[in-house]
């Protein structure tokens, strides 16, 4: 298959980062020769294989339901990097 | 006193001959001398120092200082230490200071080691040269033209120059054991779950591990112990008994069975480098190995489905920077190109902080991971990646009913010239050709050094065992180890 700059500009949006014109046509074309290059994974016959998600499959780590010390709201605002004294601060989301 | 091992240094402090704070002095010195080759980020020597007085003086008074009381540790500049800057060499955490430690980083407290600085990396791992670094590639100290390899290069060019005799890495795709062997130093992938992940800033959780690199066997298999065992803060991390690695180090196993991997020895693996492996083999058989040659079908498939596992998991855990709670947020993030103005304001600051605060290999693989993951191709690309994935470890399990160690070259090349790879991000990616199966089948790994090529480079043996058999890793590597010593040369820096 073939990217092209419309849809890396879709991915970058998704992936919430800006890319320039210029990024843009390189990122195209870095990525069609990636992406080329692990299409070779279709050749490996994988009917009725199951995923596999960790090297070591761990399932279902249970721990009791205790209460511990949370983080310090100072500590947790700590390396915001705009802040009141109570919370992180944001662009307006709603008008 | 700088090229000494962990183990000698713990002899001299524990004779009275030195203390931990002499120590530390002279690596202090030592590392400002070395400063051009980059491998530290960051270096505290006040900071550094006081940990040192405390250990001398508990010493001094004849409490337990613990298995590494006074020993220096060099950091890689992913782990969380309280209060400490902890960027992953990135601009994007230009600043940070994590509010609590990683596990291992707490182990290392409570072993009496002196944490010796931020190590230099791959921006958030993500690379083999530690070129890809907001702070400049760290120089390698057998050849200054040279990378260390990566992403953990600044922490084997530490232990390789001198700078401490231990340090700490991880391991995603051959991030430990790649750089210790174009370095000349020994570094092990433990099993995935065998280490706590708690505290290590993610890049792709299920495959990412936590390892030592040292000059030698014995202090490896030291540092294991320090940092191995169960965590609840990470339910990944395994409830199995840790073996007292030192104990058995020097006992050869009883079965040496060992494994040549076919698809090793392919094209591409550089001459000297094949035949620095192939010494390796005639040496086992005259310590009385039994040498199978052994097949993993599906290893050439392990390069494209690394390719699609890590960078999706890694679009997924690095989504958290978004310049909202923490990390880099751009000052200016009003519309600049076609169709911007449509995008929320929040959205906008979110792509321009990240825009700012990422390298581009950083962005190629979130793109490349939010790409495999999106709506459409998840089942074409990721699913397909995990069933192959799945194939990989049935490779290494068919493998290891048979014999008890595979081995074979770590990196195809020597270390490369600083500048070579980067243009091209594929052939970057194959320098970890032999190194990224382990990552992806979870099995334990380690690369030790094995000999030069004629150029004055080092070159690595890696040895794979099977899940949690680190012991049996070791004592197999031990028996090479102790017929050689290719651990005892050192670089000659300036």
């Amino acid at each position: 298959m073939s990217l092209s700059n419309d849809d890396v500009a879709k991915v970058a949006l998704l992936a919430r980062l800006r890319v320039s014109p210029e990024e843009l046509s390189t990122f195209t074309g870095q990525l069609n020769s990636i992406v080329d290059y692990v299409a070779h994974l279709q050749e490996v016959d994988t009917e009725g294989v199951e995923p596999l998600a960790h090297g070591v499959e761990v399932r279902n780590v249970f721990r009791d339901d205790a209460r511990g010390e949370p983080l310090s709201r100072e500590d947790a605002l700590a390396n915001a990097p705009k802040r009141n004294a109570t919370g992180f601060l944001v662009p307006a989301v709603l008008d | 006193m700088s090229q000494d091992t962990a183990v000698a240094m713990l002899a001299r402090m524990e004779s009275g001959e030195v203390t931990s704070e002499e120590i530390v002095r002279s690596l202090l010195d030592r590392a400002d001398h070395e400063r051009r080759l980059n491998v530290f980020v960051h270096l505290d020597a006040d900071h550094v120092l006081d940990q040192a007085r405390a250990v001398d003086r508990r010493r001094k008074a004849g409490e337990p200082v613990g298995r590494l009381g006074g020993v220096p540790v060099a950091i890689k500049d992913l782990l969380c230490v309280r209060g400490e800057p902890t960027t992953c060499s990135s601009r994007m955490l230009k600043g940070f200071r994590p509010p609590y430690d990683a596990t291992v980083i707490d182990r290392l407290r409570n072993a009496g080691a002196i944490l010796f600085g931020k190590t230099n990396m791959d921006e958030f791992a993500m690379g083999s040269s530690t070129e890809n670094s907001a702070y400049g590639p760290t120089l390698n100290p057998w050849d200054e033209t040279r990378v260390p390899g990566g992403s953990s290069g600044g922490s084997a060019a530490a232990v390789a120059a001198g700078l401490a005799p231990l340090s700490l890495g991880s391991d995603t795709g051959g991030s430990i054991r790649q750089p210790a062997a174009v370095c000349g130093v020994v570094g092990l992938k433990p099993t995935y779950g065998r280490v706590s992940r708690y505290g290590l800033i993610a890049f792709a959780s299920s495959l990412d591990q936590i390892g030592p690199f040292a000059h030698d066997l014995t202090d490896t298999a030291l540092l294991l112990k320090v940092i191995s065992g169960r965590d609840p803060r990470d339910a990944t991390s395994v409830d199995l008994p840790v073996p007292d690695y030192s104990a058995t180090l020097d006992t050869p196993p009883e079965k040496l069975r060992i494994g040549i991997v076919r698809e090793f020895f392919g094209e591409g693996l550089d001459p000297e480098v094949a035949s620095a492996i192939q010494e390796a083999v005639k040496l086992y058989e005259k310590a009385g190995a039994t040498i199978k040659e052994v097949s993993l079908p599906h290893s050439k498939y392990g390069v494209p489905a690394y390719y699609i596992v890590a960078p999706a998991e890694c679009s997924s855990n690095l989504a958290r920077y978004d310049g909202t709670t923490y990390g880099h947020r751009a000052e200016d993030y009003s519309p600049k190109y076609p169709g911007e103005e449509n995008i929320a304001e929040l959205v906008r600051m979110m792509m321009v902080s990240r825009a700012e605060g990422f390298g581009p290999e950083v962005k190629r693989r979130i793109m490349l991971g939010t790409f495999a993951l999106s709506a459409g191709y998840a089942d074409q690309y990721y699913n397909k990646a995990l069933q192959v994935r799945r194939k990989i470890r049935g490779d290494f399990d068919a493998a290891f009913r048979e014999v008890d160690v595979l081995l074979g070259p770590t990196s195809p090349t020597p270390a490369f010239k600083l500048g070579e790879r980067t243009a091209d991000p594929l052939s970057m990616y194959l320098s970890d050709i032999y190194t990224i199966t382990a990552n992806l089948a979870g099995i334990p790994g380690l690369s030790l050094p094995c000999g030069f090529t004629s150029q004055k480079l080092p070159i690595g043996l890696q040895l794979l065992a099977a899940p949690f058999a680190e012991e049996t890793l070791l004592r197999t590597a031990r028996v090479f180890e102790r017929a050689t010593d290719w651990h005892t040369r050192r670089p000659k820096t300036a």
